[in-house]
This record gives structure tokens, sequence and C-alpha cells, in this order.
């Protein structure tokens, strides 16, 4: 099936359009960038007649802190029908990413096996994909995927592995960042405080079974946060969840989630993020060299931010091609 | 002769306990089995169910699919259990009983069928293997999540020492650890730290009780506690392992319990002996490797087993027959009663030697007890165990496949004759009749009908409620043999609970699995990858799990972790798939290649219906399969669809991987010299 059609089925919220979707989405074979190309024309604003829909939500967090447990809870909470505040049940498609072995290259992809979900459940997509030699914890790929599955799925989650530098760029992607640690974890503390760690919209501190140590660590975060001059509305809120039976939590988790969404100037942050993914695919293509030819960085970006915003990403790297040829 | 009674026991000792690990079909066709083996001068039964029971769900569940009476007998409620033990006295026997998740409920089924034959449970002997942690780290038949697993123990403790006083509620297994490639000093300190998790609990459970004579109950407990261990072919380090695994029982006991009557600090074991290193080239060379491992429990008098089941010449065949087990139970009675090795006092007393061996074994097993409490114990450390375990048998692996381990027949001296044993129809092994499980979902609907409904509502309703109270001093064993009573099913009690402890996926180990040195092979697999990829568009993606209900994972995580090694993407899916399962994720994940591995024997109903599946989703991918195939099975699995099939005999993991990714190069149409 050409990537025309399969976007054309996302468009129409065909689901099982998906893993074919991404199937052309992850490949670097020259016909398949050709298809992926006509692929994202066809979810792109333009084509929507407005941005995707879905909430792009990126959860991210060291290993051991508890993530896999905590998304099998909140796909749970998105597909029970009578969900928080009786809302409908939502589609949801994972992104998991996971590192890649520096020595061979390979990866093994252990988040089918760690979350739990009905896998008859049609509304349910796992994909799992390497980071591959990405710095910044995103596999190839997975912005575009992220972009237009949105398109489809109600609830498109990011999630990888890491924290310090790794939510950089998930945040870039994300309409939603959330950051999840366990109780304890002093680093994630040290990083909010030394400015490593870019603020999350969301913090999730998980095990809140654990009792005193999660409060406290929700109190130390909490904290760290306000001294950051983070308060007020729209400031990033800390939730402390029990994902294991019986769960708690997680319907407050799921409305903070909600609440980031709706006060989001969504237009613009979807628009910051295919101008940075049209960058940074221009700079991996042709290099400093293609950027020196359109005038350096800065000019690059004073370029697409006169394109029309309806563009999708693909289209972005064609006007500063364009450019360089000129 | 010589009365000296320093060389010389006065009395020749008595032979241990004689078992064989059986059952298959139905209860009935093992009750006849039992009861031929006992015939033969077998002393004890050892209970083999099959993997539904073990994992709790009724015949006619999906999940029990082409398992069904396959590497055990199914037993589905206390008629099932009745019918298995017809004829058998069951005040007199002693009955160990391979049965872990589900083992609260298989011991009152026992208790509920002795009721029948008018046996009180007081009188009962045996044994109940319920080795939660070893089935998280090395055999998958798990149920429940670790803490009501741990709970559920708990209650057994506590419940047997009162009321069921010779019974053994926990065989501790370190026999598992060793078929996942732990080394002897993995093998003793992970057990041991499984035995100190298991004693915490129940230490927390009966508090500070007194038994009848007014001592602390914690001692009738220690002295319940058993192991159930492994013996290589490596005799003598094995023999050296168990004397070192008694010193280390004996200063738990005293030390961490308090325990001080000797009678209780005395390390009494059962065993299997090695199956990992039976080989299916020139399957008779693993009599000799049996009749070896069997000299490293039986040698040292002090250390010596009390009980001992053999495994079979062709177990990496396939289901051994009754006649393979008769042959391995021939050669306990003929180490027992014609040798004598039942004569002497310990024949290792005072060898420097051997004491030697059990200090580095103990030095050793000290050092990794304590990695493993800093843990925060055997539970919290599960995950870091079975990565070490993965890690232990991926090495071994590497050895073997480098020649530096020799295996006579397999990777050395390989020229051989036709072997007689495998030249009858069937191969030489046991083929279960795959009517038996159509046979035993309708017997379960005659059970269901005709049973008081209400009652068995009422029961497993109390079921729940004791569950659901977490912190009471109610013991789920009173609910539990209620249900058997009242005739319950093994999946309904299973469910019962499942729905209150919620459900639980083992860590697979594979993730922290330390990558392989590079060498030259390696190299040139990455190299064959990194073609592949540039011609596919994407990394060569492969989707590795096992479908059923079988929780031997070794082979697949090895397939996993070498995948990876060779610069594949890996999905590792681990174990307990259904073919819809593993059809949706090829399907998700967009895999190029799909591997299954199957050491059960439901191959013949799974991996067609797993293609089947497949089909219908649209994936058009090739499937390769591992396992234990016999060779009369391999062209219809081909037929079926199935690209390639792997067997024990193909042990060089590397091969594997070039064949793997010129199936894909093929389907792909990638020429092959790409």
């Amino acid at each position: 099936m050409s990537g025309a059609e399969l976007g054309k089925r996302l468009r129409d919220g065909d689901l099982a359009a998906a893993p074919a979707v991404l199937n052309i989405l992850e490949s670097r074979a020259p016909g398949d960038l050709e298809q992926a190309k006509a692929l994202l024309h066809e979810v792109s604003p333009a084509a929507l007649g407005g941005e995707a829909q879905g909430h792009i939500i990126g959860v991210t967090g060291p290993p051991g802190a508890g993530k896999s447990t905590l998304l099998s809870a909140l796909l749970r909470a998105w597909r029970a029908a009578d969900g928080a505040a009786g809302a409908r049940a939502r589609t949801v498609a994972m992104l998991a990413v996971d590192p890649s072995s520096k020595r061979s290259g390979g990866s093994l992809l252990g988040d089918r096996a760690r979350i739990d979900f009905d896998p008859s459940d049609r509304g349910v997509l796992i994909r799992s994909t390497a980071a591959g030699n990405r710095l910044g914890g995103l596999a190839p790929g997975t912005r575009a995927a992220a972009q237009a599955l949105a398109a489809a799925f109600d609830v498109v989650v990011i999630e990888t592995v890491g924290v310090g530098q790794a939510e950089t760029e998930v945040a870039d992607v994300a309409d939603t960042v959330a950051v999840v640690v366990q109780p304890g974890s002093g680093d994630v503390l040290q990083f909010l405080k030394a400015g490593i760690m870019e603020t999350p919209d969301v913090l999730v501190v998980t095990k809140a079974d654990l009792g005193k140590l999660a409060l406290h660590t929700r109190r130390d975060l909490s904290a760290a946060l306000r001294s950051l001059g983070a308060s007020g509305p729209g400031a990033t809120r800390v939730i402390a969840v029990s994902s294991l039976p019986p769960a708690e939590g997680i319907e407050e988790l799921v409305s903070a989630l909600d609440e980031h969404r709706a006060t989001l100037d969504l237009a613009q942050r979807r628009l910051r993020t295919r101008r940075a993914s049209a960058l940074l695919e221009f700079a991996s293509e042709h290099g400093e060299q293609g950027l020196r030819a359109v005038g350096g960085r800065r000019e690059a970006e004073r370029l697409l931010e006169g394109q029309d915003p309806g563009l999708d990403a693909p289209a972005l790297v064609a006007a500063l091609e364009k450019r360089m040829a000129a | 002769m010589s009365s000296d009674p320093t060389v010389r026991l006065a009395e020749r000792d008595r032979a241990w306990m004689m078992r064989t690990y059986a059952g298959h079909s139905t209860a009935k066709a093992s009750n006849e089995l039992y009861r031929r083996n006992l015939a033969k001068g077998q002393t004890g039964l050892s209970i083999a169910f099959d993997l539904p029971t073990q994992t709790g769900y009724d015949p006619d569940d999906e999940l029990a699919r082409g398992e069904v009476g396959k590497v055990g007998v199914p037993v589905s409620h206390r008629g099932d259990m009745e019918a298995l033990m017809v004829g058998i006295p069951l005040g007199e026997m002693n009955t160990s009983m391979t049965i872990n998740a589900t083992a609260a409920w298989l011991l009152a089924l026992y208790v509920v069928a002795a009721e029948e034959q008018g046996v009180a449970q007081e009188q009962l002997q045996g044994t109940t293997q319920n080795d939660i942690i070893k089935e998280f780290l090395a055999r998958g038949t798990y149920a429940f999540p670790p803490a009501p697993s741990m709970r559920l123990i708990a209650d057994m403790i506590a419940y047997t020492v009162e009321h069921i006083p010779k019974w053994n509620p926990i065989n501790v297994c370190s026999y598992h650890l060793q078929e996942a490639g732990a080394t002897p000093v993995q093998e003793i300190a992970y057990s041991m730290s499984n035995a100190i998790a298991v004693l915490d609990a129940a230490r927390e459970r009966i508090g500070s009780a007194r038994n009848a004579r007014g001592e602390p109950l914690m001692g009738d407990v220690f002295g319940r506690i058993s192991f159930f261990v492994n013996a290589g072919v490596r005799f003598i380090e094995e023999h050296a392992k168990l004397r070192a695994m008694g010193i280390l029982w004996e200063e738990l006991g005293r030390e961490r319990y308090g325990v001080e009557d000797e009678r209780y600090l005395r390390f009494r074991y059962g065993v299997q002996v090695n199956s990992l290193g039976l080989t299916e080239a020139q399957p008779e060379n693993n009599v000799q490797r049996i009749v070896l491992e069997a000299l490293a429990v039986t040698l040292g008098r002090n250390a010596r087993a009390r009980a001992i089941q053999l495994p079979a010449w062709n177990e990496a065949l396939g289901l051994p027959r009754p006649w393979d087990q008769q042959w391995s139970l021939r050669i306990q009675q003929v180490l027992a009663y014609e040798t004598d090795v039942l004569e002497y006092p310990d024949i290792f007393e005072g060898s420097k030697v051997m004491d030697g061996l059990v200090q580095e074994l103990l030095d050793g097993a000290r050092a990794e007890m304590a990695v493993v409490a800093e843990h925060g114990g055997a539970v919290e450390a599960v995950p870091y165990m079975k990565a070490a375990l993965v890690d232990s048998h991926r090495q071994r692996i590497g050895r073997i496949e480098a020649g530096e381990q020799v295996v006579v027949g397999q990777n050395r001296f390989v020229e051989t004759e036709p072997s007689p044993l495998t030249a009858d129809a069937e191969g030489g092994i046991l083929v279960v009749d795959r009517a038996v499980e159509a046979e035993q979902i309708e017997a379960l609907g005659a059970w269901r009908a005709a049973r008081d409904q209400g009652a068995v509502d009422e029961a497993l309703a109390e079921l729940a409620r004791v569950a659901r109270e977490e912190d009471s001093q109610e013991n789920l064993m009173v609910p539990t043999i209620a249900a058997a009573r009242a005739g319950a099913t093994t999946g309904e009690w299973a469910r019962t609970l499942r729905e209150v402890f919620g459900s639980y996926r083992a860590p697979t180990g594979v993730g922290e699995a330390t990558a392989a040195p590079a060498d030259h092979e390696l190299a040139e697999l990455r190299e064959q990858v990194a073609r592949l990829e540039e011609a596919l568009g994407r990394r060569p993606k492969i989707l590795v799990g096992k479908p059923g209900l079988d929780g031997h994972s070794n082979g697949a995580e090895q397939i996993a972790v070498r995948a990876r090694d060779a610069g594949m993407d890996v999905v590792y899916e681990g174990i307990r798939l259904t073919p819809a399962q593993i059809a949706a994720s090829a399907l998700q994940e967009g895999v190029h290649v799909i591997g299954l591995s199957i050491l059960s024997g439901s191959h013949r109903e799974l991996i067609p219906a797993v293609m089947e599946e497949l089909r219908h989703a649209g994936v058009d991918v090739p499937v390769i399969v591992g396992g234990i195939i016999p060779e009369q099975d391999v062209e219809p699995l081909k037929q079926a669809g199935v690209a390639a099939v792997y067997t024990p005999k193909d042990f060089e993991i590397t091969r594997i991987m070039r064949d793997i990714l010129e199936i894909v190069g093929r389907h792909n149409g990638v020429p092959a010299s790409v």
C-alpha cells in the first residue's frame, strides 16, 4: 500500500493502518523515504484542517523507576470506558524506545513483555523501537511516527529510558512530558536544581505504597520546583501513584495530563516541534555544510518561521533544501 | 571382613527413596503407571502435573490448548485426584508433587482424596515443591505476583506444621537453577537465599508460636524444609557442593533461626540429576552421564540424598516412555543393592581435596549470598539473579560452541553408527494421544454439571474473602481445602486468587545480559546484519517468544541475547503466549522474522495454530521453531509453513543466527551476495 493511501487511512481513523505506517516511517530505504513524505503530507495540519487531535505524551525516567507498571495502569485507565469522569475509552499508541547496545548496535526491546495489556484489544498498539546511535533518546522515525499516529489515536505515548538529557528530545516532540521517578531518587532532584533537566510538565513519584519515603520524595520535589519559580496555574504537578493493585493516584494522573493538554497552545507547540524536527533532519542529512549553505542555523530557523504553519516536517525540509540549492 | 567401624558400617544403610517423575494423559492412565512402577520396586511417588494444572488453568482454557496431559497428568478437581490415587494407600505412601504456584490447591485435593480413603491428614507424608522464587527465575510456572505467592507459601508452612506434620511443605529448589545455567556457587547461594526468604516469611507468619512440647515452632518449621537439588556430570565438585550446602544450612538454622535440635538442623534433600547436559546426539551416552551424576549424590554418606529420581536417556528427544523410566529406576537399584556404596561411613571424611573444594564453594557462596542480601533478599533480587543466570548460561553455551567444554558425541567424537534405540516409528519416545485434550474437556463439563454449584460458588467466595484480608491471621489453606471438598476446579481456584492478587510477569533477564565478547564470528554476523539493514531499510527485527504454558525459557533467552549481540533488534516477549498474541505482536512490531521455542511437546498443536493466526493477521514473515522436536515432527512443521526447525543437537547458536539472516534475506528478495 502506498504512503499516501496509508496516510489517508490514518486520517480516517483507521487504526489497523498503523503497523504499516510505522514500517515506512522507520525505514531509511530510498523508496520508503519517498512514501514517508507522501504519508506525512496526508496527515499534515493542512490536510487535517488543523492539528492532529491525539495527545502526544512523553513518559521518561530512569530504569527501575516503575515506568512499565505505571504505563500498564495508565493503559487500563484510558481503555476503561467508564474511566476518569465518565470519559469514553481512548485509543492508545505506545512508542517504546529502548537503548541500543553501543557494541553491536542491536537491542533487546523488552517493554512489550513488561507492559500488561489485553493483546486482543484493537484499540491499543505497542511498537518497540531502538534508539539507535542517536543522542537524546529517540529512535529515528519516532518523531514522525508520533505526529502521524496522533491523527488516528486519542493518545500517543513516547516512552524513553533515562534521566537528565534523555527527556530533552522527548520534550521537543511531546505535547506533555511526564518524568517518572521512584521514591528516594535524589539524582532527579539534583538535576532539576542544576538545570541539567528541563522542568517536566508532570512529575510522577511511583511506588506510593512505600509510604513515608514516597511522601518525602514528593515533598522534596515540590519544594525544588517552587524554588525554581514554578508555581501558580500551569506549574508542574507532582503526583504520587501506586501502580500495584489496588492502584492509587492513577485517575489523578490522568486528569493532570488532560489538564496540561487543555492549558496548552497546541498549535504553537506542534509547530515548534515540526520546525525543530525539520531542522534536525536537514542538519543530519546535509551537515554543517548544508547549514552554512542556507546562511547558518539562525537563518534556517527564520526561513522555517516564514513557512505555512500547516506544512508537515518533510515539506519544511524541502523548503530548506530549496534554499540550499538556490 | 574387617569390623572396624571407621571402615565399615555395622549395618548396611537403608537405601534412599526411589522415585520416578511420572504422569501423563489422564489420571486413570497415570494411576496405572504408578502402580506398575511401585510393583517394580519404586518406593515413593513423584507426580508430574501437566502445565495447565501447574499454572492454574482448566483444560478448556485458551492457554491450555495443546498442553493437556502432555508433560504430566491433568488434575482439575478432587475427582481427578481420587482417580489418580486409586488403590494406592495414602496413609503409607510418600508422595512428592512437583507443584508450585498451585501447590496449596493440589495439597488440598490430596487431603480430600485421602479423606475419601479414610486417611486423616495427620498421617500424610510427602512433599509439595512450592518454591515460587525459582519459578520466577528458571521454570516459569508461576501464577501470582511475588508477595501473595510468598503469603501462600507461608500459609502452607503454618498449616502443615500443625495439621500435616510429616509433610514437607516446600522443597527449596536448586535443581532448576542449574538447569538454567547456574554455576555451583550460584546454585548454592541462590537456593540458600531463597530458603532464607521462605523462612523469614514463615517466621513472620507463625510469630513466637510454640509446639505441643512447648518449644519454639520455628524449630519444627526449619526441620520440615527440604531441598531439591541437581547434580551435573562433574560429580566430584557436585558432591562437594552438597557438603557445602549442608554446612550452610546448619549454620543458618543455628545463627539466624536459633534452632538447636540436631535433628532439625540436618540438610535433607531429594534430587533429580541434570537434564541440561543430556544430548540429543548419540542419546545412549546419556545413560553413563546419569549414572555418574547419581554417584555425586550417593557416594559420601554425610551428604547423601534422601530421595532420588533420575531422568531418562531420551529426555532431549521427547517425553520418556515407561520403559525408559524403568531403565533409570534400575540404575538406582543397581547402585543401591548391587554396589557397596551403602556399606561404609563417609568415604570423603578427612580428604584434603574434598575439604578444599567445599571451602572454595562456601567462600564463593557466602560472597554471592551477601550480594543477594544487599538487593534486599531473594524476592527483591529476582531480576539480579535472573540476569546472572542468563549470563552464566550464555557463557556455558559459548564454551561448548568453542569446544572448550567437551560434550562427547556433540562437539567431539561425533562419528556414530545409527542408533537402534531410536529406530522405531515414534523415534523412541512417548507420544501422547491427541484425543486426551478433548476427553478431558468433556469430562470437566460433566464434573461441573454434576456438582452442587451453589456450594462451589460459596466456597470460592469465601476463598476470595480470606485472600482479600491481607493482614489477617486466617490461613488460606482452610478455604482452599473447603473449595476442594466442594468440587471446585483448578482453574476456578486460581482465577479466584488471580482476581484478588493480580497477575504477574517475571523479569526475563535478557535485557541485563552482558554483551558477548567480540570475536571473529560475531563480527562477521554483525557485518551480515549491517548489509541486510541497508537492503531492508530497517535493522533486522526478530520476535522471540514461547507459545503455550511451557516456562523453560533458557533456549529462547539465549537466542534473544545472541540476536542482540549480532546487532538485531529483538522483541523478546517471554513465556506463556497465545497464538493470537504472537500474531498481534508480530504485526504491531513489524518484525522481519519470528522465532518460537517449545519444549513441552505441544508444538504439533501450537505451531500450526500460530501459522494460522499469522495468516489471519496478514503477517507474511518467516517463522523458525526451536525446542525438543522429535525428528518425525520436523517435516509436518515445515509443511505447515515453518522455515526452519532447530533441536538440541543444533547447539551452535552462531550458525542458527547466520541461517536466520539468510532466511530473512531470501524472504525479502535480498540477493545472497549482499
